[in-house]
C-alpha cells in the first residue's frame, strides 16, 4: 500500500508542474487510497454526509459545513434535533455521526460494542449559565449548593437568608422564586444536573444527572429558546440556558462560585480554562466516556458549569453499517479532523471557546486509529 | 345504498361500450383505492400505536390511566396529569369559544350585509388559517403579560376564587394562558363552520317566523339556530378536536409541569405537549412505549369525541334540520 502511495504521490507532483491537472491526480489518489472493494471511483463519488443531534452546537456545525463545502466540495447535512435524538439516530444507524452534549451512557456504550464500538470526539465546548429575572436587580452571586437548593424547591423565596447573605447589597424582593427548566430531554440539562449532582448530595441522591430529570418544582420551556423566552416573561424567575442564549437575549447571569472559591462570570475563556485542566486526563477515544466531566473543574478563572460537546461515531463503519462505503467513512473522518483543527478558527466569533491542544491531539489519535473492516482509514 | 346499485348498473352498461367502460371502472378503482388509503392510514396508525405501547401496557396495566407519576428515573409511567391537563384546557377553551363563536356566526349571517359582511367573513377565515406556532409565540411574548397583569388580577378579585379552578397563582405559564389562546385559536373555526350551516337555513323558514309576528331575536333563537343545530354541533366538535390535539402553542404556553391540578393558575401539561417534548428524545424502551401509549389514549379520545359528535348530529338531524 505505502509503495503505491509514494508512486501516486510522485505522479501528483510531476503533474502539478504541468498545471491544474494536479487536482485530478489527487482525486485519483484519494480513490486508490480507499482500497477495499470500492475501486477508484470511491473517493470522488462521496458528495455528502449526514449527521444529527445537539442543537447547542448547530450554529457552529452549520458554519463548518459551509466553509468545508467551499474548500472541499463535500456537503455536510446536520439536522439540529437535540442530543438525545442524535444519539438515537446513530443507534438506529440512520446517520454517520451524532452531535451530542452528553457522552454515550453506560448502557448505550454497551449496546454499540456489538457493532465494533464507538468513538467520542469532543469537537467543541459549552458554558451553561444560571440566569435570573428580578426587577431592578442586574447582578447577583450564587453558589452551587444554593442553586441546587433552589432547583430542589428547598429555597423558595428571593429573600431567603441563603441568597441575601451572598448578596447583602442587592434589593431582593420578598417574592416566590419561579424555577424555569427545560421541558424536552436536553444535553444542556444533562450538563446542568451534572454540576448540581457534584455540588449537592440532595440533588445527586434525588433527581440526579440526566437529560430529563423528574423536576421537583418549576415550569418547563422547550429548547434553550423556550427557556429564554419564559425567563423574559416570568418575573422573579431563575433558570439555566447555554451562554450564547443568555448573552444574545440580554438575560442576567449569576456570578457563580467556582471550585477555587472565586465568584466568576460566565465566559468562553472560563470554559477553556475548565477544559485545559481536564484535557490531559481524558480517556481514549474508544473508551467509555460516560464519567467524563469538566464540570466544577479546578482553576482560578474556571467557569464551573462547562461541558464538552461531542461528535460520536461508530469506530468501524464497515462493521456497523450495511451500506456505507469506506470512501464515505474517509470523507466523514476528514471533515471531523478538519473541524477540530482548522475549523476551530470559526468558533470564537460564534461565542464558542477553542478546543484546548491536548484535546485536539487526543482527537487526532482517535480518528487516525479508526478502521473500516479492520483497515485503518486515515493515513497519518 | 342507492348509490351502489346505481353505479353497478352503470358499470354493466358501459362495459358493453368498450373504452368508456374501461375508463370508468379504472376511475372507480382509483377512487376506491383513495378511500382505502384513508382506512389504511387509520389502521396502520392505530396498529403501530398499539404495538409500540405493548411493553408499557404489560408493565403498568390499566392503572396507567390514573397513575399520577411520570418518572423516567423510577421507570414508572402514569398518564393522569396529562389527561387532566388536556381535559381542563380543552373544556375551558370550548366553554369560552363556543358562545362567542356562535355570536360571530349569527352576526355574520343575520345582521351584517353587503361589503361589511364580506370583509368580516374574509377576516374570520384568515384568522382560522394562522399557524399555531404564531399563536404560541404571540401568546408567549405578548399575551402572557396581559393575562398575568390584567386578566389574572381581575379573576382573583371575583368570587370565582372560591372555586378550586381559580386558586393561588403558580406561574405565568399556566393552564389559563393555554386555554385562552386555545379559545382564540378555535373560535374562528367554530364560527366559520357555524356560519356555513346558518347560511343554509331557507329564507322561507325565516319568513314564516316573521309572518307569525316573531321578533328578530325570536326568529334567530327559535327558528334559525334550531334549524342549523346539527351543523353548529359539528362545528363545535371540530373546534374541540383542534383544542385536544393542539400541540405547538400549548407546549409553548402551558408550563410543561406534570401535576394533577384543577387550578387554572397552575402550570400543567397535556398529552400533546408531553409527546412534543419527549418524543425521539429517549433511548429508554419503556419510556418510549409509555409515550406511544399516551399517543394511543389521545387517538382513542379523538375517536370517541368524533363518534359522540356523529351520534349527536344524526339524532338531531332526524328531528328535521335537513
Amino acid at each position: 500500500m505505502s509503495k503505491q502511495f509514494t508512486r501516486f504521490g510522485e505522479a501528483v507532483s510531476r503533474r502539478k508542474v504541468i498545471g491544474g491537472l494536479g487536482t485530478v491526480g489527487a482525486a485519483a489518489l484519494a480513490g486508490c487510497g480507499g482500497g477495499g472493494g470500492n475501486g477508484s471511483s470511491g473517493g470522488s463519488s462521496v458528495s455528502s454526509i449526514a449527521g444529527s443531534g445537539s442543537s447547542f452546537v448547530a450554529p457552529l456545525m452549520s458554519k463548518w459545513a459551509t466553509e468545508y463545502n467551499k474548500q472541499n466540495g463535500l456537503k455536510v447535512n446536520y439536522a439540529s434535533i437535540g442530543s438525545g435524538g442524535g444519539v438515537s439516530n446513530l443507534l438506529k444507524k440512520t446517520k454517520v455521526f451524532a452531535g451530542s452534549d452528553a457522552p454515550l451512557q453506560k448502557n448505550q456504550y454497551q449496546t454499540v460494542q456489538s457493532d465494533g464500538g464507538a468513538v467520542h470526539v469532543p469537537e467543541s465546548l459549552g458554558a451553561i449559565a444560571p440566569v435570573f429575572n428580578v426587577d431592578g436587580v442586574s447582578s447577583l452571586k450564587v453558589t452551587g449548593p444554593v442553586l441546587a437548593d433552589i432547583f430542589l424547591g428547598n429555597v423558595t423565596s428571593w429573600d431567603d437568608p441563603k441568597l441575601t447573605d451572598l448578596n447583602p447589597d442587592a434589593n431582593l424582593p420578598s417574592a416566590d422564586i419561579t424555577v424555569v427548566h427545560r421541558s424536552d430531554a436536553s444535553g444542556t440539562t444533562y450538563g446542568f444536573t451534572g454540576y448540581l449532582s457534584q455540588v449537592s448530595d440532595g440533588w445527586k441522591n434525588g433527581p440526579g444527572q440526566t437529560e430529563s430529570p423528574d423536576w421537583p418544582t418549576g415550569v418547563g420551556g422547550k429548547g434553550n429558546e423556550g427557556v429564554a423566552a419564559k425567563m423574559k416573561q416570568q418575573s422573579n424567575a431563575i433558570g439555566y440556558v447555554e451562554l450564547t442564549y443568555a448573552k444574545t437575549q440580554n438575560i442576567d447571569i449569576f456570578s457563580l462560585k467556582n471550585e477555587a472559591g472565586n465568584f466568576v462570570d460566565a465566559s468562553p475563556e472560563g470554559v477553556s480554562a475548565a477544559a485545559a485542566g481536564a484535557a490531559s486526563s481524558l480517556p481514549k477515544g474508544t473508551a467509555d466516556w460516560s464519567d467524563v466531566s469538566i464540570s466544577n473543574a479546578p482553576g482560578e478563572k474556571t467557569w464551573p458549569i462547562s461541558t464538552f460537546t461531542y461528535v460520536i461515531m461508530y469506530q468501524d463503519f464497515g462493521q456497523a453499517y450495511k451500506n456505507v462505503s469506506e470512501a464515505k467513512m474517509k470523507a466523514t473522518l476528514e471533515f471531523v479532523k478538519w473541524a477540530i483543527t482548522d475549523g476551530q478558527q470559526y468558533a470564537p466569533p460564534l461565542h464558542y471557546p477553542q478546543l484546548p491542544d491536548p484535546a485536539v491531539k487526543l482527537n487526532e489519535q482517535t480518528l487516525n486509529n479508526m478502521t473500516y473492516n479492520g483497515n485503518v482509514v486515515l493515513q497519518g | 345504498m342507492s348509490g351502489t346499485t346505481e353505479s353497478t348498473t352503470t358499470r354493466t352498461d358501459l362495459t358493453a361500450t368498450g373504452r368508456t367502460g374501461l375508463g370508468d371502472s379504472a376511475f372507480r378503482i382509483l377512487t376506491l383505492l383513495a378511500g382505502l388509503v384513508v382506512l389504511g392510514i387509520l389502521v396502520v396508525v392505530a396498529g403501530e400505536l398499539l404495538v409500540e405501547s405493548v411493553p408499557n401496557i404489560a408493565h403498568e396495566g390499566v392503572s396507567f390511566l390514573w397513575k399520577t407519576q411520570w418518572s423516567t428515573r423510577l421507570n414508572r409511567y402514569g398518564a393522569l396529569p396529562f389527561v387532566t391537563g388536556t381535559v381542563m384546557t380543552s373544556a375551558l377553551a370550548l366553554l369560552l369559544a363556543g358562545p362567542v363563536s356562535l355570536g360571530i356566526a349569527v352576526l355574520l349571517t343575520q345582521y351584517l350585509r353587503g361589503v361589511l359582511r364580506e370583509v368580516f367573513v374574509f377576516l374570520v377565515e384568515l384568522v382560522a388559517g394562522i399557524p399555531s406556532v404564531i399563536y404560541g409565540l404571540w401568546g408567549l411574548l405578548f399575551f402572557s403579560s396581559i393575562v398575568t397583569n390584567y386578566v389574572t388580577p381581575a379573576i382573583r378579585a371575583t368570587p370565582l376564587t372560591a372555586l378550586p379552578f381559580f386558586g393561588p397563582v403558580g406561574a405565568s405559564s399556566n393552564m389559563l394562558l393555554a386555554s385562552l389562546v386555545l379559545a382564540l385559536m378555535i373560535s374562528p373555526i367554530i364560527s366559520s363552520f357555524s356560519r356555513e350551516s346558518l347560511v343554509r337555513v331557507p329564507q322561507d323558514q325565516r319568513d314564516a317566523g316573521v309572518a307569525l309576528g316573531l321578533t328578530r331575536w325570536e326568529v334567530i333563537t327559535g327558528v334559525v339556530i334550531p334549524y342549523a343545530r346539527a351543523g353548529i354541533v359539528s362545528a363545535v366538535i371540530l373546534g374541540l378536536g383542534r383544542a385536544i390535539g393542539e400541540t405547538m402553542a400549548v407546549t409553548m404556553l402551558i408550563g410543561n409541569t406534570q401535576q394533577v391540578t384543577v387550578n387554572y393558575f397552575d402550570p400543567a401539561a397535556t398529552m400533546s405537549s408531553l409527546l412534543a417534548n419527549s418524543f425521539n428524545q429517549t433511548s429508554n424502551p419503556l419510556a418510549n412505549a409509555a409515550l406511544f401509549e399516551v399517543g394511543l389514549v389521545l387517538f382513542l379520545v379523538a375517536f370517541v369525541v368524533n363518534s359522540v359528535a356523529r351520534a349527536i348530529i344524526s339524532s338531531i338531524s332526524h328531528e328535521g334540520s335537513r
